[in-house]
């Protein structure tokens, strides 16, 4: 069985972004970028599967600049076989970046996708979803464990108040949450063996898809700053102050 | 222009999730109606008919959608689309579940946490963990739209919305139900209370964690929280995360012991009315957000913490 894997290439989960003075957007200049964390946790399960055998082949995808290439050669460094860089300088959207990987899928027919819940920049927690319903595949997201037996996953998920356990027949897409597992650092034969493997440098006008914006950003603006840092002495100040200062007990 | 709520509920009541996101609702359009998928949930449909503002409750049931499978609440409200401008959703796992799925379904760009709405069209969310808001225009002529829900007062109560059956989508071939977790608790609801009482990495074990927060949320009344650290050690359940990629809430109080105040850990929490923070290093990030910063051992602070409480009666 195939695994896909798409990976994003985003800003660095130890970078506190800072918003532009012209309200377009964050600036990006000169800043430590990575492979999205929940991508890297979708990439070690893709390859915990084929080094338990389930998994014959793993493909890393990545929709985004030509620097996405970096992405990809960690993936392919952690264990993938091959990449697919489809490159562009635009910041595609969910939708768009799913009707591209359903293209993707139509041509590679993996046996499943597992790929993160979440980027760590625009936040949308969509794209999986989207993907599912496109290729008309159940989804099973925010997943915590996954299990392969024949044509089916059964699938435990992180919801509000607990877990909750489904079983999906294959293919379906799976996305990843923090607790799936803890993903392995790349080792140095690991990373130079990475240097030969394949990747195929694809734009998006070659899938036939519509990728045209739907949302037009009007701004960016820093959200409200917090008065914060003042400090009580002990626990009595601390009880006090709640008390009669905010009123909150 | 009208506009479709999805019920946040768990079968048996309603949650206050619900009443948050027919705020924001009513912000786009006067015609508000509330969609309860689940089973057996008659009581649920009753209590989202009190809302006000509400126009009507559409009630559709089925095993699959009593445990909220994202294929079959998709197939039912994409059946139901065609009478709404909008389709609002709370952000909760469920919601962020399905949301993307119906807005696909549909062909249209999600929208996703919004946490204001500008017209009918324009919205601000949250995107880098809450470091920066930006703000969108929808050019779809539907928009699937997820709400943070603490980002909007609940509406009240006093209506008395008609409540009708609709179709249910039948059992999916391809997504089986199994089994699931809740861990049942007696306090109230993380992302609705008033109060949380949040433990970090510091607390070193489940039975310290339980030992030191659950007796001081005791104390408060209040919901129990945690770091991701914290979950990810096994201190705490899963469902106590909050932060960018768990729980957001924004209670009158917040409460961090032993958190460092990472930059995905205040995503979830600097919403909050009042942050106290208890941590032994002075430079902390996590005391530049909080009101009221006590730099202590834990160990030392909070059995303090507790006979002060029980000082003024609590
Ligand atoms: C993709 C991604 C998503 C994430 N999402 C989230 C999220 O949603 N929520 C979240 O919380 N984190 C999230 N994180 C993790 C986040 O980056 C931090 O690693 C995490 O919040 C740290 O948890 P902590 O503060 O408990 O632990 P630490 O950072 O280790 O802090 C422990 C603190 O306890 C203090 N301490 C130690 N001993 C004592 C004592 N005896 N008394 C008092 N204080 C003491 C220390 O001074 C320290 O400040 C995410 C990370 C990634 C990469
Ligand atoms: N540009 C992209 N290229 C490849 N994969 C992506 C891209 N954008 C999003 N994804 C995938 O979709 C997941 C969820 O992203 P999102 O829905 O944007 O939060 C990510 O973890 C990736 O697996």
């Amino acid at each position: 069985m195939k695994v896909l894997v798409p990976v994003k290439r985003v800003v660095d989960y130890n970078v506190k972004v800072r918003v532009k003075s012209d309200q377009t957007g964050v600036d990006l200049a000169n800043v430590k970028m990575s492979m999205n964390p929940f991508c890297e946790i979708a990439v070690e399960e893709a390859v915990r599967l084929k080094e338990k055998g389930v998994a014959t082949e793993v493909v890393a995808v990545s929709i985004g600049p030509v620097q996405a290439q970096e992405t990809i050669r960690t993936a392919l460094a952690m264990g993938a076989d091959r990449g697919i860089l489809i490159q562009t300088d635009e910041d595609l959207e969910p939708l768009a970046v799913a009707k591209l990987l359903a293209a993707v899928i139509g041509e590679e027919a993996p046996g499943i996708v597992v790929m993160g819940k979440q980027a760590i920049d625009g936040d949308n927690n969509a794209v999986g979803q989207m993907l599912a319903a496109l290729l008309d595949w159940p989804q099973a997201t925010f997943a915590s464990k996954i299990e392969i037996a024949g044509d089916k996953a059964e699938v435990t998920r992180e919801v509000d108040g607990g877990l909750q356990t489904l079983s999906v027949d294959l293919p379906a897409v799976v996305t990843a949450d923090l607790r799936l597992n803890e993903p392995r650092y790349a080792s140095l034969p690991n990373i130079m063996k990475a240097k030969k493997k394949p990747i195929d440098v694809k734009a998006p006008g070659d899938y036939g898809v519509d990728t045209a914006p739907r949302l037009k950003v009007l701004k960016v603006v820093e959200p409200p700053k917090r008065q914060g840092g003042a400090k009580v002495e002990s626990a009595a100040e601390l009880v006090s102050k709640l008390k009669n200062e905010a009123g909150v007990l | 222009m009208a506009v479709l709520v999805i019920a946040d509920h768990d079968n048996a009541s309603l949650k206050d999730n619900t009443h948050k996101t027919v705020t924001a609702a009513l912000a786009i359009s006067g015609d508000v109606d509330v969609l309860v998928a689940g089973q057996g949930v008659a009581a649920v449909a009753a209590e989202a008919a009190k809302i006000a503002g509400v126009r009507k409750v559409l009630v559709a049931e089925s095993a699959d959608l009593g445990k909220q499978v994202a294929e079959a609440v998709t197939e039912t409200v994409v059946a139901l689309s065609g009478g709404y401008d909008a389709v609002l959703i709370p952000a909760t796992s469920a919601g962020k579940n399905y949301a993307p799925r119906i807005a696909a379904k549909l062909d249209v760009a999600p929208i996703s946490e919004i946490i204001e709405v500008v017209d009918a069209s324009t919205f601000v969310r949250p995107i880098y963990a809450g470091n920066a808001l930006e703000t969108v225009q929808s050019s779809d002529a539907k928009k699937i739209i997820t709400v943070r829900a603490t980002a909007f007062k609940a509406a009240g109560e006093g209506g008395s919305a008609s409540v009708e059956t609709v179709g249910a989508a039948g059992a999916m071939a391809h997504t089986r139900f199994v089994s699931d977790e809740i861990v049942k608790s007696d306090r109230p609801e993380l992302s609705a209370a008033k109060i949380v009482v949040s433990g970090g990495r510091a607390l070193g074990s489940a039975e310290e964690f339980q030992r030191v927060i659950e007796p001081l949320a005791d104390k408060l009344g209040a919901a129990v929280g945690a770091s991701r650290a914290a979950v990810d050690a096994g201190y705490a359940p899963n469902d106590y995360q909050v932060g960018q990629t768990g729980k957001v809430v924004a209670p009158q109080l917040y409460v961090a012991i032993g958190i460092s105040g990472a930059i995905q850990h205040l995503a979830g929490m600097k919403d909050s009315k009042v942050i106290v923070a208890i941590n032994k290093d002075a430079d902390a990030p996590i005391f530049q957000v909080a009101d009221f910063g006590l730099v202590a051992d834990y160990k030392t602070a909070l059995p303090e913490l507790m006979d002060e409480l029980a000082k003024v009666g609590l």
